[in-house]
């Protein structure tokens, strides 16, 4: 029996083992490939550890510890330390590629067609192999002249080498080579871009499948002193901050920039820049009598609701829980953009059936009450679900004592019931409070911050800090990671503070009403 | 029996499955010989329009689009593929087409071409995203001029322009006069039609909580308005803000003439969700929209036409953005060849402009097949003729940080801020974010 057991696990374990090896004998060749080294030593590792741990007779606790920690390590130390790393650089729009990368990036956007130059008509050509053969141009100019271009310049061919396709003049034939069709030269794709047929002062370029122009490059790049020169107005660029800036004091920068490490600036921007110091304490303030007053209001609505519900001989209790239930089961997005609509001054739902003029949206505490009172409409009935399964759990005894000891019911619920309800709640209040903190829909929908003080659009008087900060980050000149990475660590250095104040305060709860 | 039919069920398979291998290896960098499949001419169908996009690996030339383009687009990729012995997939993205795009293509998974608004070009070039398109002189000036600038960004040519879009005036033909000759006029006309109790405001001109720049756009530019200068060549200069200017700040103080606090044509309460819907139900005379709109109206089936949108009395004609649709080749593209042919070459036809025109009734940009679709619909001919005082959409990537602030003056403006230090404030933001 015993041997028997450890036999069936082995074999578990067996094809567990296998399952992960054979997932990393997969990736590794592609990760070579690829040159991801980093990911391949983790790879590795991680293998290695795997086989370690669940072969080893040994490592008991660790069968247990490692899938856990593994996931930790993939979900959330891992996102953490890429952001922290990200801050740190100036990644965003126009910084995305490595230097080498943008400067040839800058150098093919910058050919241009000589001017009033030919076209040609093109026939690529090669020997040997269709696939792997050298490459050549048969050029056919507009007065029907060949010219065969390789990687050393032209030669002219004489027409009775070749044959030419009588309307456009593209050579279809040449002895002792082999002209490609369009699918042959699409192949050819990645050895195309590199090739050029020099010429004075230039060099002709393929265009499509079966044309050719003369290119000049207007930007050259110097390795050596990583300088990008204009070569029409003789300009130098020298490289700042990921950004190519002209030498000549104009400003002017080339369209292309890299990611670069920029050390504090993205954090230094943060503490000092007003637009963004300035508002950041009522942002703040806002975001936390949003989050906290969401939190209270569909509790205390939930708890009512619950309690007036709980009455053991309401007739239809099933019917009401699941008519409250609705608004939980409706698409938040939906919700909120039916509540937004109903706001309207004009056009909206409310202000006809009240028969008011309410700008709700447009004044600071209308739309502030509006938000509120839209996320307790969408935040209720979780609240109500929760408070009515634990009023449930609350031994009757406990009350039936209380109220034999001559309690009046609002002390019973105050001294019983509502210490028991608030030992099982409490986490919830404030992983709901942590929610709401965060609850960018909810703003982005309905208000999108607004309304916003004259002369200021970084920060309006609805803004929480997410979309402040999305604002911030995505709504100047595209989008701009680093900031946002720096900025995304201020708000999860104090959304961590406070949760960790939160649970001190929870356990200390617990720990006297467990006394 | 049973035997034998499951052995020729695993025969099939085993074959299938061999086939469908080859295949996919056929597809790798190193292809030598067009392979039976790739040489069919019949496109993939197009990928879900949900979830993360990635590129379709099994074709020759894989396009982008949004959603809305992705049928039309698939019939002409189909009829090019056919025509070339390739096979072609249209890819729809339904959410945010041009940052799946930049990041798609930044890590090497992006398509050949995507097609997108020529305002996406700063941005796509600063990432280096797209190629530049050499367009023979002959093929630049078969295009209206305005898409030719449009898709012109540091003196290259990047996509190929395929229909134009700006805003016009749509009149109700029952409730007001069409085609007024001021600004003044429109609002007086519509004023009498709510006065009539045939409508129940003057105009919807959508401004919302957070304004519209866009839409606002032709009004700015009849009172003498603009957002970015231009240097000498033409096109557009981050250093030249003009939205403290004075033709701005001129017509700041008309939007604060017309806003909420006066004569209320302007409201924040008419926003891009009511304002086709208000028009097309007949409580407003008066519209300020582009060809999206069109469907709608007509469905609503009431008598309309389209007009230039009025500009202020004494003042100049107004101005639209004009936005241009068009085709960019990927820079990482992996079949270049066959997607600089299809953009060059086979969209620059007259015949294929006119198709697109069908599928989505928009001006063509080729001179050629706008001269051609203007004879049969005067809708077009009209939003052309609306357009032809307007100025092209920038596509320097500053715009970005250019709506945002404005829309928001905007409506501050509207709802009864001070004109001249709203724009001050908006014009300060925008000057700090561009750097």
């Amino acid at each position: 029996m015993h041997s028997e057991r450890i036999a069936r696990v082995s074999w578990m374990r067996v094809v567990f083992i296998g399952a992960v090896v054979a997932l990393t004998i997969f990736a590794v060749p592609r990760l070579v490939s690829q040159h991801a080294w980093i990911a391949l030593g983790v790879a590795v590792a991680v293998t290695a550890t795997l086989i370690y741990v669940y072969l080893s007779p040994k490592r008991i606790a660790a069968r247990y510890l490692i899938p856990g920690t593994l996931l930790l390590l993939a979900f959330q130390v891992y996102p953490v330390a890429y952001t922290i790393g990200t801050a740190f650089t100036n990644y965003g729009d126009g910084h995305r590629m490595s230097q080498t990368q943008a400067v040839s990036e800058l150098e093919a956007d910058s050919v241009v067609e000589r001017p009033g130059a030919p076209r040609y008509e093109l026939s690529v050509a090669t020997k040997d192999s269709v696939s792997t053969g050298p490459i050549v141009f048969f050029l056919t100019d507009p007065q029907g002249r060949v010219e065969r271009g390789d990687s050393h310049g032209l030669t002219a061919v004489p027409d009775a080498q070749v044959t030419k396709d009588p309307d456009t003049g593209k050579v279809v034939r040449a002895p002792g080579w082999t002209i490609l069709n369009g699918i042959q030269v699409n192949a050819r794709a990645a050895q195309l871009s590199t090739f050029a047929v020099p010429v004075e002062g230039g060099f002709i370029k393929s265009v499509g499948l079966s044309e050719a122009f003369i290119g000049e490059r207007t930007l050259r790049y110097d390795v050596a002193t990583q300088i990008m020169t204009d070569t029409r107005t003789g300009v130098a660029y020298r490289p700042k901050a990921g950004t190519f800036v002209a030498a000549d004091g104009s400003g002017r920068v080339l369209p292309i920039g890299w990611k670069t490490d920029v050390g504090l600036r993205n954090f230094a921007a943060v503490v000092t820049d007003p637009s963004i110091r300035g508002p950041f304490l009522r942002v703040l303030a806002w975001t936390v009598a949003f989050a906290s007053l969401s939190v209270l209001t569909t509790f205390a609505l939930g708890l009512g609701l619950a309690l007036a519900l709980d009455h053991p001989r309401l007739r239809g209790q099933r019917i009401y829980r699941s008519l409250l239930l609705l608004p939980y089961a409706l698409p938040a997005f939906i919700s909120l953009l039916v509540w937004q609509s109903m706001y309207n001054k004009d056009f909206g739902l409310l202000n006809r059936l009240l028969q008011t003029d309410i700008d709700w949206l447009g004044g600071i505490w209308t739309a502030r009450g509006s938000i509120l009172l839209t996320n307790l409409w969408l935040g209720f009935p979780y609240m109500f679900l929760v408070c009515t399964g634990l009023l449930q759990s609350v031994p009757s005894e406990l009350k039936e004592a209380a109220r034999v000891d001559g309690a009046s019911s609002l002390r019973v619920f105050r001294s019983v019931t509502m210490p028991l309800l608030l030992v099982g709640i409490a986490p919830l209040l404030i992983a709901s409070f942590a929610y709401n903190f965060n609850s960018y829909n909810t703003i982005k929908l309905l208000t999108d911050g607004g309304p916003f003080p004259p002369g200021n659009s970084t920060a309006g008087n609805t803004d929480i800090l997410i979309s402040y900060t999305f604002r911030l980050a995505f709504g100047g000149q595209g989008a701009q990671y680093g900031l946002a990475a720096a900025i995304s660590l201020f708000i999860f250095m104090l959304v961590g503070l406070i949760s960790f104040a939160g649970f001190r305060r929870t356990r200390a709860l617990e720990e006297v009403y467990a006394a | 029996m049973r035997v034998r039919s499951s052995l020729i069920f695993a025969t099939t398979a085993v074959v299938t499955a061999a086939l469908a291998l080859s295949g996919c290896s056929s597809n790798s960098a190193t292809r030598a010989a067009p392979s039976s499949s790739s040489a069919s001419g019949t496109p993939a169908p197009a990928a879900s329009a949900s979830g993360v996009p990635t590129r379709d690996p099994h074709t020759d030339l894989v396009i982008w689009t949004d959603a809305q383009r992705a049928p039309v687009l698939q019939r002409f990729a189909r009829s090019f593929a056919a025509a070339n012995g390739i096979s072609v997939s249209v890819q729809a993205v339904s959410t945010d087409l041009q940052s799946a795009y930049v990041t798609a293509t930044n890590a090497g998974k992006g398509p050949d071409i995507v097609v997108g608004a020529t305002d996406w070009i700063g941005n796509l070039v600063q990432n280096g995203t797209i190629a530049p398109l050499p367009l023979t002189q002959a093929q630049k000036l078969a295009f209206e001029p305005t898409a030719l600038k449009a898709v012109t960004y540091n003196g290259q040519t990047y996509g190929v322009p395929y229909a134009t879009e700006n805003l016009a005036l749509f009149t109700n033909t029952a409730e007001a006069t069409a085609a007024p000759s001021t600004f003044e006029a429109m609002v007086q006309n519509g004023q009498a039609a709510v006065k009539a109790k045939k409508a129940s405001d003057p105009l919807a001109l959508q401004v919302g909580q957070q304004g519209d720049p866009y839409t606002i756009q032709p009004l700015v530019g009849s009172a003498g308005g603009y957002i970015f200068g231009t240097k000498a060549d033409g096109t557009y200069d981050p250093a030249k803000l003009g939205v403290d200017g004075p033709g701005f700040v001129a017509f700041a103080k008309l939007l604060s003439r017309y806003g909420e606090k006066s004569e209320n044509v302007f409201k924040r309460s008419i926003d891009a969700n009511n304002a086709v819907s208000l028009f097309a139900s007949g409580k407003v005379p008066y519209l300020v929209s582009g060809p999206w709109a069109l469907p709608q109206i007509k469905q609503a089936g009431i008598k309309y036409a389209v007009s230039p949108v009025p500009g202020f009395a004494g003042m100049g004609p107004a101005e639209p953005f004009l936005g241009v649709q068009a085709f960019y080749v990927s820079s990482k593209a992996k079949n270049a060849p066959i997607a600089q042919e299809f953009t060059l070459n086979y969209l620059t036809r007259k015949d294929v402009e006119e198709a697109l025109y069908k599928a989505e009734p928009r001006p063509p940009a080729l001179t050629s097949a706008y001269d051609d679709v203007a004879k049969t619909d005067p809708d077009i001919a009209a939003f052309h003729t609306a357009g032809e005082h307007g100025v092209v959409l920038p596509q320097i990537p500053a715009m970005s940080a250019v709506w945002g602030p404005l829309g928001i003056a905007e409506a501050a403006i509207v709802g009864g801020a001070d004109p001249a230090s709203a724009m001050a404030g908006a014009a300060a933001q925008i000057k700090k974010a561009v750097g």
